[in-house]
């Protein structure tokens, strides 16, 4: 997954909304663990700017 | 580092947990990873003066926005129905600056001792014969472990503690409505927090909550009825432009509201989550403030009471108990209610307002409302059957 930091707010709905936990956020940097991602597009499709697209 | 009690998060549940078990002995430590409380604002920031009230918070003219006489709901037709002050026994609510807000709290909790960490990141849980001991943290760049006999992930939406310590808090698609919410300048001022449902925000609702010369005009949509990453800011343009073309934007709030029926389990061994984090949010309004207070006063209690008597994890269930006894139906209900009401068209929509309109509320709830939709449109209310 990739974050368009230009976007991002770090609010952490994807952080929430992963279901297996593969999104981690600091203060100010959203952090992906690609092993455990599972493709699934949710983090995606709940950011509320639009700022994370598939790769 | 070593603590009664490690609080990880410093909005209003992890300080009002913070500061029940300080005042009542317990040696805390509250961890936030933000640089400043309650900063960024993540919030619509309204609340009812009545539950403020029933916690004993009294009302601080720094944190008050905007008094509120009562809420409109607007139906996609643009009629809208008037719920007032003299409704719901004479007073409704503030509109606060949640940043202040959360800050008093934390102040309050810093006074009855507790120490507070700020800029620190909490990335995972200590473990030791299946019992979470504490957690390890970086700290301006350091890494430290703290130990403690009890944990408290008060740590929002995006709750960690709870996934680590094994604690399930995942969301089904239909329970989970990200937001945008712009504060804007430049408009009409009114008295009155403004709700506007059907597919204006799909599975959700906008609103304008006026605060002094501006207001938060925001929009969640449910994460089922989502198709694109974005959807939920054009949903807002849309609205903005429309209503407010004049407004000009001073904040940009991103956030996400878990609308779950009450999870399963929000105490582990020698673990509990509060407010946000332990999907205490009404799954109605989307409000969390309350609860999480309510939740946070009763998880301190129980907490200074486990350390007292040094027995952690069969006290700690005096929480579940306790909160469940205080929120579990109402949260339960709400859910059921909201379930129902995203599955409505707007013409549904059109004539709930239109029944509810013409209804003499006893007072304001949802119970009522319900009883309000029924005096006059009793098939649509087959929907909400039990309910009532």
């Amino acid at each position: 997954m990739k974050v368009d930091k230009t976007k991002c707010m770090y609010c952490g709905s994807c952080v929430g909304t992963c279901p297996k936990n593969a999104i981690f956020l600091e203060e100010t940097s959203i952090v992906f663990n690609e092993e455990l991602c599972i493709e699934c597009g949710l983090c995606e499709k709940v950011c509320p700017v639009g700022a994370i697209t598939a790769e | 580092m070593r603590y009664d009690v490690v609080v990880v998060g410093a909005g209003p549940a992890g300080s009002r947990t913070a500061k029940i078990a300080a005042d009542r002995g317990c040696r805390v430590l509250m961890i936030e990873k933000r640089q400043e409380i309650g900063v960024p604002v993540r919030c619509g920031e309204g609340v009812s003066k009545k539950g403020l009230k029933e916690l004993g918070i009294e009302p601080e003219n720094s944190w008050i926005a905007a008094d509120i006489k009562g809420a409109r709901i607007y139906a996609p037709n643009g009629k809208h129905v008037l719920l007032s002050e003299e409704q719901a026994g004479g007073e409704v609510g503030y509109n606060i600056y949640r940043d202040i807000f959360d800050k008093s709290l934390a102040k309050q909790a810093g006074k009855s001792g507790v120490d507070i960490m700020l800029k620190s990141s909490v990335f995972d849980v200590i473990k030791e014969n299946n019992n979470i001991k504490g957690v390890k943290a970086k700290s301006m760049g350091e890494n430290m472990e703290i130990t403690a006999d009890v944990v408290v992930g008060a740590d929002g939406f995006e709750s960690q503690i709870g996934r680590w310590s094994g604690i399930d808090t995942s969301l089904k698609q239909n329970d989970v409505v990200p937001s945008l919410q712009y504060t804007m300048t430049n408009i009409d001022y009114t008295e009155y927090n403004d709700f506007y449902i059907g597919s204006v925000a799909p599975g959700g609702y906008a609103w304008v909550f006026p605060k002094e010369d501006e207001a938060n005009i925001g929009l969640g949509v449910q994460l089922s009825k989502i198709k694109k990453g974005g959807d939920v800011k054009k949903h807002l343009d849309r609205f903005v432009e429309k209503k407010f073309p004049n407004g000009k934007i001073m904040r940009i709030v991103a956030g996400c509201v878990s609308v779950c029926a009450p999870i399963e389990k929000t105490v582990g061994n020698s673990v509990l989550l509060v407010g946000d984090a332990a999907r205490q949010i009404d799954p109605l309004t989307g409000g969390g403030i309350l609860n999480a207070l309510i939740c946070g006063t009763i998880a301190g209690e129980v907490i200074g009471n486990a350390v007292k008597k040094q027995e952690f994890n069969k006290t700690l269930m005096e929480y579940e108990r306790g909160w469940r006894a205080e929120l579990e139906d109402k949260l339960y209900r709400n859910w059921i209610a909201k379930e129902k009401a995203t599955t409505l068209s707007d013409e549904a929509f059109n004539k709930i307002i239109e029944a509810l309109s013409g209804y003499d509320f006893k007072k304001i709830s949802t119970i009522e409302i319900l009883k309000g939709i029924q005096s006059k449109y009793p098939e649509i209310m087959k929907e909400f059957e039990g309910l009532i």
